[in-house]
């Protein structure tokens, strides 16, 4: 183990780079990992470059038309090479649709598994560290609400805080609510992670040298136990990224996340979802195969990373 | 935990907005608001509010809903059956499909046909409940037209329980939402399945068996797959919440008359009363699912019971 008084920011940049080769080799041992490494690469790379990839600005209402609405994708009878995955029911072209609502799912499945990790990670601290009633409470909280699904947790936060914010808000805030109440369902394990490694970690000498020189606790946990017991947890945030990106998905289908204004992929297939029967059914085809993509290729990638960097699991 | 569930159910409703606002038109004066008010017991201290909540919860009263002005109580009567009904359809539908599933894996690990699961089953995890949903309805409903997309069918009153299992239309409409709802838990089971019997195949009584000269048809069947139940079972209990829980995604994708419907109707609408009684039931449920698996872990397994009485003396 590194002594923790050294593990400032050279140690960490050098612990970063060790992982990042042992990962480029993890991917090149498995040809699947490696074409789920590329695809989310791309994905995320025309995702995050959404305004020059794609052909039409889904937001400006201007280019709307719905002279083009519900055109269908271009190699099918009446659809247009301007629009080659067709458009969907005010004009807007479904693959600039994608493009953009592809960089909102991400962001929010991102955004929600970092806020997890920083309140998982920080009450897992504490309560390991404090241990006692401190650490009884926590994890009692924390045990209440494993046995509840997390998409419920988040359905319900989502849908108080909803209800509870004024009307005009409602809209902006409605991101970031859906980011708290992703993040709110999910720190527990981050939590029993962080709490059992910093149990370990607390009876080593280097933290028990730290306490007798008068270090005081905060500083303790935050320079000399953070860093050792980070690991496990990167590994899980990642294919959990990918869990977060189908509750977003999942919540804004149910009506309880992204506003229809600034469509995610989730939100593009519930508006797909009022034309199935009437045969546009490539409003909700595209998005849907846009998302399963999307969490194949994540959830891919982070099992080979899984594999290279959690020796239990070699 | 039953309380605190209560609590937490009362008290965020309690600031979720004033559901007077919703349902009084535009023009109400203040007289006719507060009149409402005071109607629906709204104007006393949150004290004597919540005190007068649990003390009807317990008798099955939750008061009215706000939105539909009838009893939640008899609401969730009428919507249960439906619930209950998918969600024991779905999970028995896991089961059947998933262990023989897991068995086949397991005893024939490098067929091809083991692998091809194994990756539709990586492919299965990857997709959102409700997009497998919309793709079902897509193929056999829009396209095939074989089977209803939304309802129940005709249903028959036994008492006041009602089932579609009785007639063909029923039975027909609940195809389409058993299997979107079965199938995350159907390759949860056959990897466990998987996992579990690899496991026991590896132990020393198997071996043992063997050394017997036992047919191979006695060691998977008689030894090794009652083996692997045991943590089957307990997953699968625990599962079932989940399945409720999901079945709020499912119900929605089907306008499936259940409790999830009723409860999603709820938080668009901000009706407190049904929502808070849904949390109940569902708190109310997954108490007693831990709780009979519990026991259904000390019956099955006799370790247990002296593990127990051994721990509980240090």
């Amino acid at each position: 183990m590194r002594g923790g008084a050294l593990a400032g920011s050279p140690s960490t940049n050098a612990l970063v780079a060790l992982w990042r080769s042992e990962a480029v080799r993890a991917l090149r041992r498995s040809k699947v990992a490696a074409v789920a490494a590329i695809v989310l690469v791309l994905a995320v790379g025309a995702a995050a470059f959404a305004s020059w990839v794609a052909p039409y600005d889904p937001y400006d209402l201007r280019s709307l038309d719905l002279a083009n609405a519900l055109v269908p994708p271009a190699w099918l009878d009446g659809g247009r090479t301007t629009y080659w995955l067709g458009t969907d029911d005010q004009g807007r072209d479904l693959w600039s649709a994608i493009l953009y609502g592809a960089r909102i799912s991400l962001a929010v499945g991102i955004a929600s598994v970092a806020l997890a990790v920083a309140i998982g990670v920080a009450l897992g601290l504490v309560a390991g560290y404090a241990g006692g009633r401190v650490d009884a409470l926590i994890m009692r909280v924390a045990d209440v609400q494993l046995s509840f699904p997390a998409i419920l947790i988040a359905l319900l936060i989502d849908g108080v805080a909803r209800a509870a914010l004024p009307q005009a808000a409602q809209s902006h805030a409605a991101l970031a609510v859906l980011v708290v109440s992703i993040a709110a369902a999910n720190w527990v394990q981050y939590a029993r992670s962080v709490r059992s490694s910093t149990l370990v970690e607390k009876r080593r000498e280097y933290v028990q040298a730290a306490r007798v020189i008068g270090i005081r606790p905060m500083t303790i946990m935050r320079r000399h136990l953070l860093p050792n017991v980070l690991g496990p947890v990167v590994v899980l945030a990642t294919i959990n990224v990918a869990t977060a990106i189908i509750t977003e998905a999942t919540l804004s289908f149910l009506g309880v996340g992204v506003p229809v204004t600034e469509p995610s992929l989730g939100s593009l297939i519930r508006i797909g979802n009022d034309f199935l029967f009437s045969g546009e059914w490539w409003i909700t085809i595209f998005p849907g195969t846009a998302l399963v993509v999307l969490v194949l290729a994540i959830n891919l990638v982070g099992d080979a990373l899984r594999d290279a960097l959690d020796p239990r699991a070699r | 935990m039953l309380i605190a569930v209560a609590f937490i159910a009362f008290a965020l409703f309690n600031f979720t907005g004033d559901p007077v606002v919703f349902m009084v038109g535009q023009d109400a004066t203040q007289a006719e608001k507060d009149q409402l008010r005071h109607d629906l017991g709204l104007d006393r201290p949150f004290v004597v509010q919540f005190a007068r909540f649990v003390g009807r919860a317990v008798q099955g009263d939750f008061g009215r809903s706000l939105r539909q002005g009838r009893s939640v109580a008899e609401l969730l009567k009428e919507r249960l059956p439906a619930t209950v009904e998918l969600a024991v359809v779905a999970a028995v539908l896991a089961l059947v499909v998933g262990i023989p599933l897991g068995i086949y894996t397991a005893l024939h690990r490098d067929s091809p046909l083991a692998h091809a699961v194994m990756a539709a089953s990586l492919v299965g995890v990857s997709l959102p409940t409700f997009l497998i949903g919309i793709v079902l309805i897509l193929v056999f409903a829009v396209r095939l037209k074989w089977l209803p997309s939304f309802g129940r069918g005709e249903t028959v009153a036994i008492g006041w329980w009602t089932t579609g299992l009785l007639t063909a239309s029923g039975r027909k409409a609940l195809i389409l939402p058993a299997i979107t709802l079965s199938l995350f838990q159907m390759t949860l089971v056959m990897r466990l399945v998987r996992a579990e019997m690899i496991d026991v195949l590896k132990s020393d009584f198997i071996r043992f068996a063997r050394a017997r000269g036992l047919t191979e048809r006695a060691i998977h069947f008689r030894h090794a797959l009652r083996n692997t139940l045991v943590p089957v079972i307990t997953i699968t209990g625990l599962q079932l919440g989940a399945i409720i829980a999901f079945a709020i995604i499912t119900e929605t994708v089907f306008q499936w008359p259940g409790m999830g419907l009723l409860f999603i109707q709820a938080v668009n609408f901000a009706d407190v009363p049904v929502m808070a009684a849904y949390l109940c039931l569902i708190a109310l449920v997954f108490v007693a699912i831990n709780l009979v698996v519990d026991l259904l872990y000390y019956a099955v397994d006799p370790r247990l019971r002296v593990d127990r009485t051994a721990t509980a003396s240090t």
